[in-house]
């Protein structure tokens, strides 16, 4: 069989392994897929061809040279290139996240889960869109320009990890990184029909992960099929001493043998709460609706629950992000790195630098955070949304007192087109209004395709379960992949 | 109309870990280290990073929080103190706010009304900032920004309102910084800025128990500042009331050059801090167990050392204010005082030869007590050989400053290779005594004539000719009777 770009992961690496093809051929298979389609799709913030083939064919060389000492055990993911989502650090990339502030910006350490990989032996291509400091539903904030929607150009890829879902869905690399502080890993994977991985918060270190709204942060993963996920799952999975909010406990090795017969009486929640929602395209409830079925042929309890709490998830969120944001931004000053709009006062060099240099959106959240931790309003608006957030976690632990995960729509609707919904940024932040509460909580989310819209958009489907129980979602998620193939689909510009 | 200040102090005290407070770099000597030499990408807030808690600067701060009899919080929370600086990396200082580490403790004060406690309100954990340096070049100004202080941890105790003069302001003061330097956790270096201090002051009429308008003074580094400043304020306080005006609630600065105090523009303008807890850092676990590992390990605290001592070596409260003053001084003279008596040495001449001898050799050579070339057992061995009439005093000294000149030596040993023993032979002094005598007889006529002050004269010429050696008492009782006997 000869390899493809269209190849999973386990498919490329069992052709790596068996020298069907070397990681030079597959890094330059998607280097050329990324030069042919990334003037129409704009997945990329930053390439790095030259480094990626050096680092492949040194890939190479090891593999080579582990064929004459067969009992030495390469790392897992040699040779296997992948993109990451421009707010996460690599050592000697451009580091932008999308901003103008942190134009040039090459930081001189890795982040902690991107180093894992590394050392599991990929090979970073690239780096990948986002809305600026990941704040946005449809990478139409970054001040690079935003990415395109495979399946419809004239479409956002949802946000703000659409340049990964986007590079996923176009199939440039087999596997991206994202990050997900509001929904930002499940809904672009949601628009553009791959499956990506919302882990429990603590799960995977933050350190090196460029802070938008700490609390909610978390470090995610795209790729066509879930079972792409999982080894990039286990491996940034677990305690770093550098991320003090990361847990310490062990991360249990996913089995998907089986999956299927393992959904066998599994008690799966539909929460009411999330069919709802004002303004919701039919057809992604009907096809959510059809998946939650299909589940139940595998032998699933469906059962309706109620997070009553759910409609308080928003303007909790707006007010928590934003408030942490605008402590986390506050030291994008032009004093250290970046660069800087020169004045002849210190104030001014403050002023200008964030004044010229932060976009739109990241100064509307500076504001709102600033705004609802003053003096006066705290109480009113930051104390109280950790109240409610707590109520919020209390729906979930409550509902998982009764089911063994929830199944939801990951989004209202389909995605939307270019500048639909950039002058009203209370319709942008409704894209969210589902992925919000995971956040909140900090439960795992696991989005994938369901099925498409009338006009072929992708339509996505979330589970949600216990903290901690990513391997349960990942069975469940794969025991529907194995039996459907939404997941296979190849948008027409890539295929 | 009689007016009663009223003072808090705010303390910062640096704690001299080996890493700074949220990450790896080393805690470094600011007036010595080259700029930005002690810095990583989580100290200069590179996009990304995150703080980790040092627990060696915890249990720094639960030894002060005990020391000062506080009651030590099992769970406290850092919190993002948000101001913009360029000193300020993260433009936030990881500080405590609402659920401080340890709260309501006390510190005991002397001053000359005798002893009392100052209650301590709160103590927690922070961050220090970098430091800014203004230059001129070319005509332009310049700011340089020095990141080796940024995150270096720093702890904040605050007073109660409980002090009332600046001898009050002064004891606190120094008794904190007795107990951080006793605790280990700090050097007390004010040149090195390693504490700064705040204070809060306040008149009111004597008698009131209501509090007046208060001022802050912030950024004061040095003894003198503080207790200037605090005077000043006290004064310009009460000469703004007895003018029927007004005290107006501010902060100030400390102009040094003027004497005066000054009211302060700058990052202090922004007034709301925005606080809110810091979601990086889970809230600080401290469990009976840290505690009691923390309490168990303390030293003998000032105060206590201060009393035992007292009693148990008969010392004046001067002589047990210097010899508890610093922990090692303490236990040098500790040591010297027993080895002494049990030579049959008084504790007394130990006590005068270590604030005396020992330590005015060490000023003058510049040296702290843990760096002095004579151990406590040699301090008391030199002693004894005063003691027992082997050495006179001043012989004692002449060892002393040889000891100090060979970098060491054991006492005795020093005096032989000197020549140095006392001389009490009656027959060898008489003839010193003699030998004097017939030198001078100009000298020996005036005392004949009742000029007696002449005696001290010879007195010394005899100890010249024996080198020192003499036995004092024995060349007087020689001298006199030989100039008697020439009377006729």
């Amino acid at each position: 069989m000869t390899w493809t770009p269209f190849a999973s992961v386990a498919e490329t690496l069992r052709a790596l392994e068996s020298g069907a093809v070397s990681s030079e051929e597959v890094t330059r298979a998607y280097l050329e897929r990324i030069a042919n389609l990334e003037g129409r799709v704009h997945a990329f913030l930053s390439v790095y061809p030259d480094e990626a083939l050096a680092a492949a064919r040194a890939a190479d060389a090891r593999r080579m040279a582990a064929r004459r000492h067969p009992d030495e055990t390469l790392p897992p993911l040699l040779g296997l290139p992948i993109a990451v989502k421009d707010v996460l650090a690599v050592r000697g990339m451009t580091l932008t996240c999308g901003s103008r502030i942190l134009e040039g910006f090459v930081p001189p350490y890795t982040a902690t889960a991107v180093q894992r990989l590394l050392d599991a032996g990929v090979i970073i291509v690239g780096k990948t869109n986002t809305d600026e400091f990941a704040m946005g539903s449809s990478t139409e904030n970054s001040a690079y320009g935003p990415t395109h929607n495979p399946w419809d150009l004239s479409r956002v890829p949802g946000g703000s990890s659409g340049g990964s879902a986007a590079a996923v869905a176009a199939r440039m690399v087999p596997v991206a990184l994202g990050t997900d502080t509001g929904g930002s890993v499940r809904q672009p994977a949601s628009y553009t029909g791959v499956s990506g991985l919302k882990p429990t918060y603590g799960r995977v270190s933050r350190y090196g992960l460029v802070a938008y709204g700490s609390s909610l942060d978390t470090v995610g993963v795209l790729a066509p099929a879930v079972a792409d996920l999982v080894p990039f799952f286990t491996l940034m999975a677990g305690h770093d001493p550098r991320d003090a909010t990361s847990m310490d406990l062990p991360v249990p090795a996913v089995d998907l043998t089986d999956a299927v017969e393992a959904v066998q009486g599994l008690r799966v929640g539909l929460p009411k709460e999330y069919f709802l929602a004002e303004g919701m395209q039919p057809e992604v409830v009907q096809a959510v609706q059809a998946a939650v079925r299909h589940l139940e042929t595998l032998g699933a309890q469906v059962v309706e629950v109620s997070l009553p709490h759910t409609e308080y998830a928003l303007p909790v969120y707006y007010i928590i992000a934003p408030s942490e944001a605008s402590a986390n931004l506050a030291r994008y000053d032009g004093i250290r790195y970046g660069p800087r709009v020169g004045a002849a006062r210190m104030w001014d060099v403050f002023y200008r630098t964030r004044g010229r240099l932060f976009g739109p959106e990241v100064k509307r959240r500076i504001m709102l955070g600033t705004y609802a931790l003053s003096a006066g309003y705290y109480d009113a608006y930051y104390a109280q949304a950790q109240k409610v957030r707590t109520l919020l976690k209390r729906d979930f632990e409550r509902a998982f007192e009764q089911v063994d995960l929830l199944a939801a729509p990951v989004a209202p609707s389909t995605a939307f087109k270019l500048g639909e919904k950039t002058e009203d940024p209370l319709a942008m932040y409704l894209e969210d209004v589902f992925t919000l509460p995971a956040n909140l909580a900090g439960v795992p989310g696991l989005a994938f395709p369901v099925g498409f819209d009338e006009q072929g958009l992708p339509i996505g489907m979330q589970l949600m379960g216990p903290h901690f129980r990513e391997d349960l979602l990942f069975r469940v998620a794969h025991a529907y992949q194995q039996t459907t193939d939404w997941h296979t689909r190849v948008p027409p510009v890539a295929r | 109309m009689q007016f009663e200040p009223v003072i808090g102090l705010e303390v910062h005290a640096e704690l001299q870990t080996r890493s700074k407070m949220f990450c790896a770099c080393p805690v470094v000597d600011l007036t010595t280290a080259e700029p930005n030499t002690a810095v990583c990408e989580v100290c200069a807030a590179l996009p990304g990073t995150l703080p980790v808690i040092n627990e060696q600067a915890v249990d720094y701060a639960l030894r002060v929080a005990l020391a000062l009899e506080c009651q030590v919080r099992r769970v406290s929370v850092f919190a993002r103190k948000n101001y913009f600086y360029p000193d300020l990396p993260k433009g936030y200082q990881i500080s405590q706010y609402e659920l401080p580490l340890a709260q309501h403790g006390r510190l005991w004060i002397r001053t000359s009304q005798g002893e009392r406690a100052v209650r301590i309100r709160r103590v927690h954990l922070e961050e220090d900032t970098g430091k800014l340096t203004h230059v001129q070049r070319d005509g332009e100004t310049y700011s340089l920004v020095d990141l080796n202080r940024a995150g270096v941890p720093l702890l904040e105790i605050v007073s109660e309102p409980d002090m009332h003069s600046v001898e009050e302001v002064r004891a606190y003061a120094t008794a904190l910084r007795q107990l951080l330097r006793y605790l280990g956790v700090n050097s007390g270096d004010m040149q090195k800025g390693v504490i700064r201090f705040e204070a809060n002051v306040s008149v009111r009429p004597a008698g009131s128990q209501a509090l007046g308008t208060r001022v802050e003074i912030k950024n004061l580094n040095s003894f003198r500042a503080l207790e200037e400043s605090v005077a000043y304020e006290i004064r310009r306080q009460m000469a703004v009331l007895e003018a029927g005006g007004r005290v107006e609630q501010q902060t100030l600065g400390w102009d040094e050059a003027r004497r005066r105090t000054v009211p302060q523009r700058s990052k202090e303008e922004a007034h709301d801090y925005r606080y809110f807890p810091e979601p990086d850092l889970p809230p600080l676990q401290v469990d009976d167990a840290w505690l009691e590992r923390v309490r168990a390990a303390l030293p003998e605290l000032p105060h206590a050392r201060f009393q035992r001592m007292r009693q148990a070596y008969g010392l004046t409260p001067a002589e047990a204010e210097l010899l508890t003053a610093e922990r090692a001084v303490a236990d040098y003279f500790e040591a010297a005082a027993q080895a002494a008596r049990q030579q049959g040495v008084p504790t007394k001449m130990v006590v005068n030869w270590v604030t005396g001898e020992l330590f005015g050799r060490l000023n003058r050579e510049g040296l702290r007590i843990d760096e002095a070339p004579i151990t406590p057992q040699g301090l008391a061995d030199l002693v004894a050989l005063v003691h027992r009439g082997e050495l006179n005093k001043q012989a004692g000294q002449k060892v002393l400053a040889e000891i100090f000149a060979r970098g060491g030596g054991e006492p005795r040993a020093v005096m032989e290779a000197l020549g140095l023993r006392q001389v009490s032979d009656a027959d060898q002094i008489e003839v010193w005594v003699a030998e004097v005598l017939e030198a001078h007889p100009a000298e020996v006529a005036k005392y004949l004539a009742g000029k007696e002050s002449v005696l001290n004269w010879l007195f010394g010429q005899v100890m010249r000719r024996a080198r020192g050696r003499a036995n004092p008492q024995v060349v007087r009782q020689a001298l006199r009777a030989a100039l008697e006997a020439r009377r006729g």
